[in-house]
């Protein structure tokens, strides 16, 4: 289920974030254990990231975030390492269905408008991102039916087997 | 009203009109995976017990692994999961190092006009066949394999004019290099961009499969082009003349954005690091040394780049100091250069010659370049970390740039040493 409010701190990055940068091919052989591989994410671009996110934080890149290869251990890793929701300009295409099929969130906002370390409320069911501490700041966001269908059922896999069809 | 190239191609699968923005689950005419793509998919089959279910049409499927021959046990164990899936499901198989899933695709089983969805980005190579083809992950692919369908929104269309004649030293690559200059890497995310003009039409097919399989690099969905003789041509070599079919555009077509390019006007370019979109000319960046050369992958890996390259080193000596190596991108292009000695000429002049197989592209396999080298190759990406090792600079060119850099142990723009 698509989880009504999420709370965590922002962890900013730039633009055109790729697979090779989350899910590096030189760790590929950690590929089979992804709990392993999950220890590296982001750590080409980030080195801190790893060491300091927790539970229900937020990545918030500016644009093009997950471009490149379809390699989907990408998405699973970030989802391993506990990130509550990717929120950037907008994501590279594979990278989307790949983290969507797989139950993880994406947002796509303005992104200038939240900095490094800002406590972030999203609030899911209401559409809305909100700042602790701030109380003027309100950021309207929308979702595709499709990534709610799909995150709902906990991805695709549980989606296709529940209704039987490829039609989301 | 017209329709666009995608519109023409998802039509004629739906069997009936379909128009940007709507959403239709298509029927996959060709699906294939890797050894990324095909370990992950083995494992949700097996974890959600599919494993044993018949794939859709195992005529349809094809498993390649690509990083072959094997370097370590890992690599070797996760081959051997998709080999023993293949072979159980009687689907195409074809072993590592013996080239890219790609070239399997296009040479041995691609049909023009028809739809390919296979688990890697560079899916988008196919569409110089006129047809729909784009990539996607492993999950999305057990969908595909077991069922033959896959949903797909049919993408807007950014229309690419290519237009004159190609200078001296000037390639395919170039243009697409160009074109990441103009739209970045993001502006098409979603989009089809469709390539005509007379330059796109007076291109081999090798060259249109260069500029195809770059689509993924600038965002976009899937890149498409018209079939004509070229295809028939190419088909013919690798006996499937019977899969040719005449794909045209229309002119009244609803294009979201036109762009043109004026090929007469290009010059050699590079991608500086550490991304495809950071455009400059080649000879701008001639003060930069380079440790090692790359000439190889689905992007620059085909007989026409290697003729190239050869033609350029013929009878010379790669850099002291420099290192070349150059990958055949699959079994047709490494024999066809074995028999016409252009990998005997790439050899003599230094080369390291691999078996084909992707290489160092995406940092799995050998050619690993040291801390803080500079690298030159002609693949598709040059993000940081890429070719496994996260200190590396990477510029990306054309082989006749790759190889006119690896004469001079600088980046060198190739109309400096060309006869």
């Amino acid at each position: 289920m698509i989880r009504d409010s999420i709370q965590g701190r922002a962890w900013k990055f730039g633009s055109n974030v790729s697979t090779d940068s989350i899910a590096p091919g030189r760790l590929i052989s950690l590929r089979a254990n992804p709990q392993e591989y999950a220890k590296h994410v982001l750590e080409d671009a980030r080195p801190d990231f790893v060491q300091g996110v927790k539970a229900d934080d937020f990545i918030v890149a500016d644009r093009n975030f997950g471009c490149g290869s379809s390699r989907e251990i990408a998405p699973i890793i970030i989802k391993l390492a506990g990130v509550g929701a990717v929120l950037s300009k907008s994501f590279g295409r594979i990278f989307y269905r790949n983290a969507i099929n797989n139950g993880m969130l994406l947002i796509e906002c303005d992104t200038d408008r939240i900095a490094e370390g800002d406590e972030l409320v999203v609030d899911v069911k209401g559409r809305v991102i909100r700042k602790t501490g701030d109380p003027d700041f309100e950021m309207p966001f929308t979702l595709s039916e499709k990534e709610v269908k799909i995150i709902n059922e906990g991805g695709l896999l549980n989606y296709i087997e529940k209704y039987n069809s490829l039609d989301i | 009203m017209g329709q666009t190239l995608v519109e023409k191609i998802i039509s004629k699968n739906m069997g009936y009109p379909v128009k940007a923005g709507e959403t239709v689950v298509v029927n996959v005419d060709f699906a294939a995976l890797h050894d990324g793509s095909g370990p992950l998919l083995v494992r949700l089959m097996q974890e959600r017990g599919y494993d044993k279910d018949p794939v859709f049409d195992p005529e349809r499927v094809l498993f390649a692994n690509e990083f072959g021959p094997e370097s370590t046990k890992e690599v070797a164990n996760e081959h051997a999961l998709c080999r023993q899936y293949a072979l159980g499901h009687g689907c195409h198989w074809e072993e590592g190092g013996t080239g890219h899933v790609h070239a399997h695709v296009y040479e041995n089983f691609l049909k023009c006009g028809t739809v390919c969805i296979v688990g890697d980005s560079h899916t988008t190579v196919h569409g110089a066949y006129g047809c729909f083809a784009t990539g996607c992950g492993s999950t999305d692919m057990v969908a595909v394999t077991r069922f033959g369908q896959t949903w797909i929104k049919v993408p807007e269309t950014f229309r690419i004019n290519v237009t004159g004649a190609l200078p001296k030293g000037v390639y395919a690559k170039d243009i697409m290099l160009k074109l990441a200059g103009i739209i970045k890497s993001d502006q098409a995310i979603y989009k089809s961009l469709e390539f005509r003009g007379d330059t796109i039409s007076s291109l081999s097919m090798e060259g249109r499969l260069t500029i195809t399989s770059m689509g993924v690099d600038v965002g976009a969905k899937n890149a498409i082009m018209e079939t004509d003789e070229h295809t028939r041509e190419y088909l013919r070599k690798f006996g499937r003349e019977e899969d040719y079919v005449e794909i045209r555009g229309d002119e009244d077509a609803a294009f979201e954005r036109v762009i043109d390019i004026d090929a007469a006007a290009l010059e050699p370019l590079v991608s500086k690091p550490h991304y495809v979109e950071n455009v400059d000319l080649a000879k701008n960046c001639s003060r930069e040394h380079v440790d090692l050369i790359y000439i190889g992958s689905c992007t620059n890996g085909r007989v026409e780049d290697l003729h190239v390259a050869a033609e350029i080193l013929r009878g010379k000596k790669v850099a002291r100091g420099t290192r070349l190596l150059v990958i055949p991108n699959s079994s047709y292009v490494f024999k066809e250069c074995l028999r016409d000695g252009t990998l005997l000429t790439l050899a003599e002049a230094g080369a390291m010659i691999e078996a084909p197989n992707c290489g160092p592209c995406m940092g799995v396999h050998q050619g690993i370049p040291a801390d803080n080298e500079v690298v030159v190759a002609t693949q598709n990406r040059n993000f940081k970390g890429r070719m496994g090792n996260p200190t590396a600079s990477i510029y990306l060119s054309s082989p006749a740039t790759a190889a006119a850099t690896a004469l001079t142990g600088y980046i060198t723009d190739p109309r400096e040493v060309m006869a």
